[in-house]
């Protein structure tokens, strides 16, 4: 443990190299959202897989507060509210979990995958989840599959409830003993840029192209020693790790955010097949311009502008070298509730001097550093926004960025159109 | 176990935010795992507050768990002593923590800090939001309400109940400080709403207590009555009836005259509810669901001051359920106490109420089913914070529930006209502002009813399989089509339903008014 709340943060250089700025890591009050908000999206990815919290009434609060009207539709996902009886004996409250899952079963047979999804009490009361898991697996094969994973405050922020799910996503995949190299893009991205991206993979002439996790839990693509892994998303450690464990092959590469993040993303993948640089230039040269004209509508509204992020899902870091470096926008502080290392370390390198980059979060101190720093646009959580905002701070919420399709050349000009809207909202307005 | 896909309620530490954040002057430490901040946003998005709830979490990890989680409840507490600088600290633990059993209460005593600290245990596997908020007013009028000094004023009276992220609680608050200021009852204490520590002291120093919202004040109201003999209101004053009894109720406390202000020159609704173009409003069938106060107010304006007919009542306060079962007896019902909303959906759906006062819940549900929906209570939806004044309580109230409650429905004069005009073709297809999906595509066909996880699909279905739906003849099919859009879809269901009964194939004109005459309306 490196310190309480409210202890002295922790200035360190960073060592990896002298490029990278330091990084500032504080401990204290979080203000971000637990792993089991992951489910509000990875439910839309994965169109047949069910997500069953057991957790508490709060988890059930949560999501409903979190996933607004979406829940409304046609949900797939529900929570098992851990009550009183079930906290006197784990045997009990594993029949009871089996009795949950029976009448769910019966009552949705279009499920094909049902993840078991840890929480707070869960965690804390040793709930086996796992063993669950694979008791109830073994029960209800062949018709459904039952997984578990942790969502749970205590063990995972944010966008990690992604990375939980897909690590126990791995071990389902099929081998694949293919002799030429196939390309994995791994990450839930929406439909619509998952199929652009596979569009210009296609023109790039790689052949082998899988998304993970896929759009139905049947289709798992494969993995093995031929596997090369580009990650879309930076939140995605324990997947990833547990892919290279399976042979994979990580290709380091910026986020595709942006035109020149894309790009960057889409050549380390034509670099890994030998793509050539005329090929790559012919089939990424329409899309850049087309990215570059759209961004070029928002340099007047951008340029010059200070921002500062609170730390939230662990995209901040791409958005802000994007923000700076395609955008003009000038960095203050930038918070990221983790900084992986290898898999930001392209990203990093990108950085403009001058950044204070923060890890983890005393959110009261945080604060006082954002009122100092008078920036042009936060960027923050919920919960944080208004109450800026009264204090005639302009703020962008955070979560939008997960929720909208950002990745991509077609995408380039919405993600700054995002950053675009409070400050223009804000010249419209006379009252 | 509990399977569920929505709540009502949030856990009980929810209704203590709802108080701290109120209040004045009080911070809340809640010891509870990185994640459960985002209750932070129910108030700064969903009520639009302009500042953060006064809590502070301790966000604890699984990390701290192997080490010393008391110490972080105790550096959290300390710093945010420091930083805040309250008049008192509420301390407690939301259900993560409530299972480690670090005691925050002892904890935060032994901080020594200068000044009082109030513990709050919420069982968080048992209880919910409303009681939550009930235990912890209760806790904080307990710790610092003192006896007074001198006998109270008659005429003096304290407002419990108001909170944040309450429906329509900062208007009713004004509405009825403003009758009781025509009335020249003075208020001491309006609690919890914009109260500090030490106005809870001064408690006592009214003679008596005005309750507005039973399912958060009425355990505190009690202690008072208890303790130092003030008595408190029971009347809601919600419907132009109610007003007046609670008029007649607080001026019997005060020792006043009520007559004068039981009229009041801005009263519109009972004019509206006699003009004749409310005719139409006569015997309209409406479904109620809420918190048990606001579900049993709303059923007797509606029956009393609207003319309508109440065919269900219903509420999520189990801790309400006697009062909510003896309000539907007035009307002949039983009551629906339940925490599920696919109860109330199925219910709903089985009752085919022509309006429906609900929740945002039931706004949904009657989404779906194509039935006008008014609201009336908590949970909150942004929609329930009105930019304008929209009080429910008072002579205010009862003009602005007219307005939203009928408002939903067909104009009178337009469904006369389409009742008229209703064999010329224009008025073939729904020309009206009701929700896109018709009811008549709904209720002729159950099986379309997107009814999401418990809503027995199943069961729905095989029943489609088992009883054929009788055909129409044509000539049938051709009534059918007079009947006015907004009653095709009960009149093709009754129909049915009772040409299923008769063991009939086909459904011929005489069938149709058979049916007609039998089912009647």
């Amino acid at each position: 443990m490196d310190g309480l709340p409210g202890h002295s943060p922790v200035l360190t250089a960073s060592e990896s190299g002298c490029d990278s700025p330091p990084v500032l890591r504080e401990r204290g009050q979080r203000e971000v959202f637990c792993g089991l908000t992951g489910i509000v999206w990875l439910h839309r990815k994965i169109q047949d897989a069910f997500f069953l919290v057991v957790g508490s009434r709060t988890c059930a609060h949560l999501i409903q507060s979190a996933a607004g009207v979406m829940i409304f539709a046609e949900p797939r996902f529900a929570t098992a509210i851990i009550e009183e009886k079930d906290l006197a004996g784990l045997a009990d409250a594993n029949e009871e979990l089996d009795r949950v899952v029976a009448r769910l079963i019966a009552r949705r047979p279009d499920i094909k995958l049902l993840f078991l999804v840890g929480s707070c009490p869960s965690e804390v009361i040793k709930l086996d989840l796992s063993r669950a898991a694979q008791r109830l697996s073994r029960e209800m094969a062949p018709a459904v599959r039952v997984l578990s994973y942790s969502g749970s405050g205590i063990e995972t922020t944010f966008t990690q409830g992604e990375d939980a799910c897909l690590a126990a996503l791995v071990p389902e995949m099929p081998h694949s003993d293919s002799a030429s190299p196939e390309l994995l893009v791994v990450g839930a991205l929406a439909d619509v840029v998952e199929d652009q991206f596979r569009r210009v993979f296609t023109d790039l002439g790689i052949e082998k192209v899988s998304f993970f996790p896929p759009r139905r839990a049947g289709e798992l693509p494969a993995v093995g020693p031929n596997t090369k892994m580009l990650l879309a998303q930076p939140f995605l450690a324990d997947t990833a790790r547990l892919l290279e464990a399976r042979g994979a092959e990580y290709l380091s590469a910026p986020f595709p955010l942006g035109a020149e993040g894309t790009t960057m993303w889409l050549r380390a993948a034509a670099d890994a097949f030998d793509i050539s640089s005329s090929r790559f230039a012919q089939a990424t040269d329409a899309p850049r311009a087309r990215a570059a004209s759209a961004l070029s509508r928002f340099h007047d509204q951008l340029t010059g502008k200070r921002i500062f992020m609170f730390p939230d899902s662990q995209l901040e870091i791409p958005l802000a070298r994007f923000l700076a470096r395609e955008l003009g926008m000038q960095l203050t502080e930038i918070g990221t509730p983790y900084l992986h290392r290898t898999h930001l370390a392209a990203e990093l390198a990108l950085m403009p001097e001058g950044v204070a980059l923060s890890e983890g979060q005393d959110v009261d101190r945080q604060l006082d550093r954002c009122r100092a720093y008078r920036p042009d646009l936060t960027v923050c959580g919920l919960g944080l926004a208004n109450p800026l905002e009264a204090e005639g701070m302009a703020t962008k919420w955070s979560i939008e960025l997960l929720f909208s399709p950002i990745q991509g050349y077609d995408q380039a000009g919405d993600l700054a159109e995002l950053f675009a809207r409070p400050l223009v909202r804000r010249t419209k307005l006379r009252v | 176990m509990q399977l569920t896909l929505w709540t009502y309620e949030g856990p009980p530490h929810i209704g203590a935010m709802r108080i701290a954040t109120a209040m004045k002057g009080l911070h809340y430490v809640l010891h509870a795992p990185q994640g459960d901040t985002y209750a932070d946003l129910l108030f700064t998005m969903i009520e639009r507050r302009a500042a953060r709830p006064p809590v502070t979490y301790t966000t604890f990890q699984a990390r701290d768990l192997g080490s010393d989680t008391a110490d972080l409840f105790k550096q959290s507490a300390r710093d945010a002593y420091d930083r805040f600088k309250p008049q008192a600290l509420l301390v407690g633990a939301s259900c993560t923590a409530e299972l480690i059993q670090d005691d925050p209460g002892g904890l935060a005593r032994a901080l020594d800090l200068p000044i009082p600290v109030v513990a709050v245990e919420l069982p968080a596997y048992q209880k919910k939001e409303n009681w939550g908020a009930a235990e912890t007013l209760y806790r904080l009028v307990r710790s610092f309400a003192r006896a007074p000094e001198a006998v109270p004023a008659r005429a003096t009276c304290n407002i419990l109940g108001p909170t944040a992220l309450g429906f329509r609680h900062r208007d009713d608050l004004r509405e009825i400080i403003a009758l009781l200021a025509q009335m020249g009852i003075a208020v001491n204490v309006v609690a919890p709403m914009g109260a500090s520590p030490t106005d809870l002291v001064r408690l006592p120093d009214a003679a008596f207590n005005v309750v507005l919202y039973p399912e958060i004040a009425q355990s505190s109201a009690q202690f008072l009555e208890k303790q130092f003999g003030q008595p408190y209101t029971k009347t809601i004053p919600i419907g132009v009836g109610a007003t007046c009894e609670f008029i007649r109720e607080v001026a019997e406390l005060a020792g006043i005259n009520p007559t004068p202000f039981l009229e009041d020159a801005n009263a519109h609704s009972p004019w509206y509810a006699r003009s004749v173009d409310s005719n139409y409003l006569t015997g309209k069938r409406v479904f109620v669901f809420g918190d048990a106060t606001h579900a049993i107010a709303a059923a007797r304006v509606a029956q009393e001051e609207l003319g309508f007919t109440v065919v269900g009542l219903g509420t999520y306060s189990r801790e309400f359920a006697r009062e909510i079962r003896a309000a539907a007896k007035l009307y002949g019902i039983e009551a629906l106490i339940s925490d599920d909303y696919l109860d109330v959906e199925e219910q709903i759906a089985a009752l085919q109420p022509e309006l429906v006062l609900g929740t945002q819940m039931e706004r949904h549900i009657s989404k779906r089913l194509g039935v006008p929906c008014a609201m009336i209570s908590a949970p909150m939806h942004v929609q329930d914070f009105p930019a304008r004044y929209a009080p429910q309580m008072g002579f205010e109230g009862a003009n602005v529930i007219f307005d939203s409650w009928v408002h939903p429905l067909m104009m009178g004069l337009e469904e006369h006209l389409l009742q008229m005009f209703r064999e010329d073709s224009e008025f073939s297809e729904a020309p009206s502002h009701l929700p896109a999906a018709a009811p008549a595509a709904i209720v002729s066909s159950v099986a379309v009813l997107p009814r999401p996880l418990e809503a027995a699909v199943a069961e729905v279905v095989t029943q489609h399989a088992v009883i054929d739906v009788p055909g129409w003849t044509a000539e049938a099919e051709r009534e059918l089509g007079k009947i006015p859009f907004f009653v095709r879809g009960k009149a093709r269901r009754n129909t049915e339903k009772y040409a299923r009964e008769k063991g009939l194939a086909m459904i011929s004109l005489e069938t149709l008014y058979d049916a007609k005459a039998q089912v009647g309306r």
